[in-house]
């Protein structure tokens, strides 16, 4: 079990992040726990990468045969995070607006589209 | 309403763990690493295009077309930020208000960590194929600044370090920069984003890697100046009201 225990925390750590999405009751609450939910897959990436004693895949001072972690999950993840971030500025502009066209932030009292 | 959704969140949230927590028990254990293509990336890094830093190699050259993917994502969500958030008709942006609470102390320290953030900003952003970092990082770095201009004296100066229309353009030219160093590889009679500048020298320096270092300043331009913009709509739209 303590194996696999990385693991298991991004599967927790996406968990709640779904139940703070589902229960959530202003928008820009519901932002964050999208973020929350993403950095579980950033999470699970870098533990399946991880090599036990392996050096950082930077070989400046270490000659280059040094068992190192993987790092194309790093690269995966290094670009997906400054992603991340301006997707979340959109998603938190979009409920700016939201917000100025309805006069309120909370998700259940926003229910048709008005176009 | 609540309890009902909850016990559907509920029914449907444990069907969900049941299944991932089955699925990842058969991966291999967490720091048993045995994808041959890491090791391979880790070897040939060095060697094959006289960088040190193996992600910064994948990031601009083996997965390079990923990375262009990945740039306009990014140059989307903050065109459409931008779009989202302009000055309406109405309104006009009005600066040269200073922050409240905010005395000499406060501006003289911000002073002294803009010009340590610019300089490690832009050590970040061009030495991507030597240590860690590389454009993405850089830029961000690079875009704090603008941030702490705002901090220490206000919105006034923040809009005029950060004119919409350069700066947007400055975004614009990053990402057309990037797509255009990848038709070098096409011009060469290679792939799309093929490595095909001279690689340099041999021990890693700021100059070898051919296309490596030149895609990591075109991401970091088109990186700092996106998030320099969303910084600049943010702030624009809280002082609009």
């Amino acid at each position: 079990m303590s194996t696999h225990f990385a693991y298991g925390v991004a599967v927790w750590i996406l968990l709640w992040g779904l139940y703070g999405i589902v229960t959530s009751r202003h928008l820009v609450h519901l932002v964050g726990c999208l973020a929350v939910v993403q950095s579980s897959t950033y999470v699970l990436l870098l533990a399946i990468g991880y090599r036990t004693g392996g050096v950082a895949p930077i070989f400046k001072d270490v000659p280059p045969a040094t068992a190192a972690v993987d790092p194309v999950v790093q690269a995966l993840m290094l670009t997906d995070v400054v992603v991340q971030a301006t997707v979340m500025a959109l998603l938190l502009a979009l409920s700016l607006e939201v917000g100025k066209k309805t006069d309120t932030f909370s998700p259940d009292a926003i229910r048709r589209m008005r176009g | 309403m609540n309890g009902a959704r909850l016990f559907l969140f509920g029914l449907g949230a444990g069907a969900l763990a049941i299944a991932l927590l089955l699925a990842v028990s058969g991966l291999p254990p967490v720091g048993d690493f045995r994808g041959p293509y890491g090791e391979l990336i880790n070897g040939l890094a060095g060697p094959e295009r006289h960088v040190s830093n193996a992600v910064g190699a994948l990031v601009f050259d083996t997965r390079g077309f990923d990375t262009l993917l990945e740039e306009f994502i990014l140059f989307g969500s903050v065109t459409g930020t931008a779009v989202l958030l302009r000055p309406t008709h109405r309104q006009s942006s009005e600066g040269g208000k200073q922050m409240a609470g905010s005395d000499a102390a406060d501006r003289l320290l911000v002073l002294l960590l803009i010009g340590a953030s610019v300089t490690f900003g832009y050590y970040v952003v061009t030495h991507g194929q030597l240590t860690p970092g590389g454009g993405f990082q850089g830029g961000a770095l690079l875009a704090s600044v603008p941030l702490l201009v705002y901090l220490a004296c206000g919105p006034g100066l923040l809009y005029r370090i950060v004119p919409r229309e350069l700066v947007s353009g400055a975004g614009a030219a990053g990402a057309a920069l990037y797509a255009g160093i990848g038709l070098l590889g096409l011009a060469a009679g290679g792939a799309y984003l093929e490595n095909v500048l001279p690689l340099g020298p041999a021990r890693p320096s700021i100059v070898s890697g051919g296309t490596i270092p030149l895609l990591g300043l075109a991401s970091g331009l088109e990186v700092g100046a996106g998030f320099a913009l969303l910084i600049r709509v943010f702030l624009e739209e809280r002082h609009r009201e």
